[in-house]
């Protein structure tokens, strides 16, 4: 292509680019406030102010001394991998079971299961959350992963790319004299690592976003998750708004760095199951 | 087949049991159960653990006609599908139909923009957006100093514009999403196509119109299948955006629900859980009649 027409090709692009950059400053300044307001003080703020301030360390200090931040952090990472870790087990022996051992049988099975999509979180919140007092487990990781560590979509996502498992590789193994737990261990775990990345990924940025259920069953403050302590942070009848966004910065800073490292797990997490 | 080859394959069919059981009977104890028993409780009242069977059996379900409350939740939901969910997808596909384009420059850069919302928890973004709307936040200084209004809205105390910035913040947080799953159904489609129909000199608005959108159409039907039923479930951005307010003019359903059943001082475990029973009817609807109209495609 000569460049004359390369000109003239991004010349027709311009109201793309007018409206990419558009979008993209809307999609991007509310975050950027964000973490320039946690750096300011109320009074800034409600004057204002978008850019960074002085008074990140006094936010800090006074949220520290508002809410139990580092309890809820741990909190938040703990539940959020312990789910991640679980359903990624019991979702991937699922996808590999349903795909690899297809007979017309599992096929109702999980087209059965899949009707458990359809079902509202608001639903299923009171009957759980009564099962799980009963079970003691209210304030606890179980209470919290239980009901999450088998999901239909997650199922659906293992099951859709166990198709590219070259059935071969499951042959050798079983002449080799491997047990069939010792294939998905050995032979399919490794081999669908990618898929792993992607599943864990979702399911991590989930757990950790969860909201409905934890305020449900994590009656007590020392149990609370990162959404939980912001949303109290926004309770009250006056709003310090520097020290609110700090808040929000730090419920942030995990998800944004799994978004910034590992975006095409995360795209290809969302999209998983559709292929 | 030999014998010795028949054993191996009932060994081989019994191991797949085995590895889709652990998932299949928690699908069925966190799911299906709990759904079974909010349909018998729906059919009981009283207050927390204290529940006993309604007399007449349907009080629940009439109580709900007569809720005005449940009323106007309703109405929200339906006023939030029915005006985010077509604007957000159709800004989701053109933003997709542009990041498609070859010639495009800093294509990774705008994609990872776009995407970015994804990245924040709905309560993160909730307490953003109600930040930024506040009667002292940005955006009534903003205006003011550009001389659009004289005075401070209070943005979430008013119903109607409560109500809008509800949908906006809904379409700033989703659109990003809904495009990657338009952009990895682009990608499914021959590049050629568009160079065709280029050739052929189509304009763009033709070519979104006759070659974009019909080839999308599965991707499109899934998206709104998930759009519906996200909507129809919304809770965190009713919760902390607006809680709920002014006077429950913004609540939705999946909210009103939490609050009839742990909200302070309530526990109306067997009204709560025929109002879910409704929102599970509603979903499955939309999703079956989505799937037909999906269906119907030559």
């Amino acid at each position: 292509m000569t460049k004359r027409n390369k000109s003239m090709v991004q010349r027709r692009l311009i109201p793309s680019y007018i409206f990419l950059i558009i979008w993209s400053f809307i999609s991007v300044f509310p975050l950027f406030w964000m973490i320039t307001a946690a750096t300011n003080n109320t009074v800034d703020i409600s004057r204002g102010r978008i850019w960074f301030g002085t008074a990140a360390a006094e936010n800090f200090q006074k949220l520290l001394a508002a809410q139990p931040l580092w309890k809820s952090m741990g909190n938040s990472f703990i539940y959020s991998i312990a789910q991640t870790i679980l359903c990624l087990l019991i979702c991937s022996l699922a996808g590999f079971g349903f795909e690899l051992y297809a007979d017309k049988a599992k096929d109702r099975l999980f087209a059965f299961l899949l009707l458990a999509m359809m079902i509202p979180g608001v639903a299923t919140m009171i009957p759980l959350f009564t099962m799980i007092s009963k079970m003691g487990m209210l304030n606890s990781v179980w209470g919290f992963i239980l009901p999450q560590i088998a999901t239909p979509f997650m199922i659906m996502m293992f099951r859709q790319n166990s198709r590219n498992f070259p059935a071969a590789i499951m042959e050798a193994a079983r002449i080799d004299g491997q047990s069939e737990v010792g294939i998905f261990f050995r032979q399919y775990m490794p081999i669908m690592r990618s898929t792993y990345a992607a599943a864990a990924v979702i399911t991590f940025m989930n757990a950790w976003n969860a909201y409905l259920w934890p305020k449900v069953v994590m009656t007590d403050n020392k149990a609370q998750t990162m959404p939980m302590l912001i949303a109290n942070l926004a309770a009250g009848y006056t709003i310090d708004y520097g020290v609110l966004m700090m808040g929000v910065l730090f419920c942030s800073i995990p998800t944004m760095l799994v978004f910034f490292i590992l975006q095409k797990q995360f795209a290809e997490g969302i999209t998983g199951s559709v292929k | 087949m030999s014998k010795k080859g028949k054993g191996v394959r009932a060994k081989e069919r019994r191991a797949g049991w085995f590895f889709l059981m652990p998932a299949t009977i928690m699908i069925c104890i966190m799911s299906f159960w709990p759904m079974i028993q909010a349909f018998i409780t729906s059919f009981k009242s009283g207050k927390g653990a204290q529940l006993s069977w309604a007399d007449p059996w349907n009080f629940n379900y009439s109580r709900i006609l007569q809720d005005k409350i449940f009323i106007t939740s309703l109405k929200n939901t339906f006023l939030y599908l029915i005006i985010e969910v077509p604007i957000m997808l159709i800004l989701a596909i053109l933003l997709a139909q542009i990041l498609n384009n070859k010639d495009l420059r800093f294509k990774g850069l705008f994609r990872t923009m776009v995407f970015l919302p994804c990245a924040t928890s709905l309560v993160s973004y909730a307490l953003i957006f109600r930040s930024l709307f506040a009667t002292q936040g940005l955006i009534n200084q903003v205006l003011l100093n550009l001389h659009i209004i004289s005075e401070n809205i209070n943005w979430l105390g008013t119903a109607g514009t409560a109500k809008a910035i509800i949908i906006i913040a809904l379409i700033w947080r989703w659109t990003g999403y809904n495009m990657v799953f338009y952009l990895a159904g682009l990608q499914n489609i021959d590049y050629q196509v568009y160079e065709a129909a280029k050739i052929d000199g189509a304009s763009s608005w033709k070519t979104f119109w006759g070659i974009t959108v019909p080839l999308l159409k599965p991707v499109i039907v899934m998206t709104f299948i998930m759009s519906i039923n996200g909507t129809l479930q919304l809770f965190d951005e009713s919760v902390n955006l607006t809680n709920g307010g002014p006077a429950n003019a913004t609540i939705t359903m999946s909210h009103y629900v939490y609050n009839m059943a742990f909200g302070q001082g309530v526990g109306h475990f067997g009204y709560s859980s025929a109002m879910s029973f409704v929102i599970f009817i509603m979903v499955a609807i939309l999703a079956w009649i989505n799937m037909k109209v999906g269906d119907t495609r030559d």
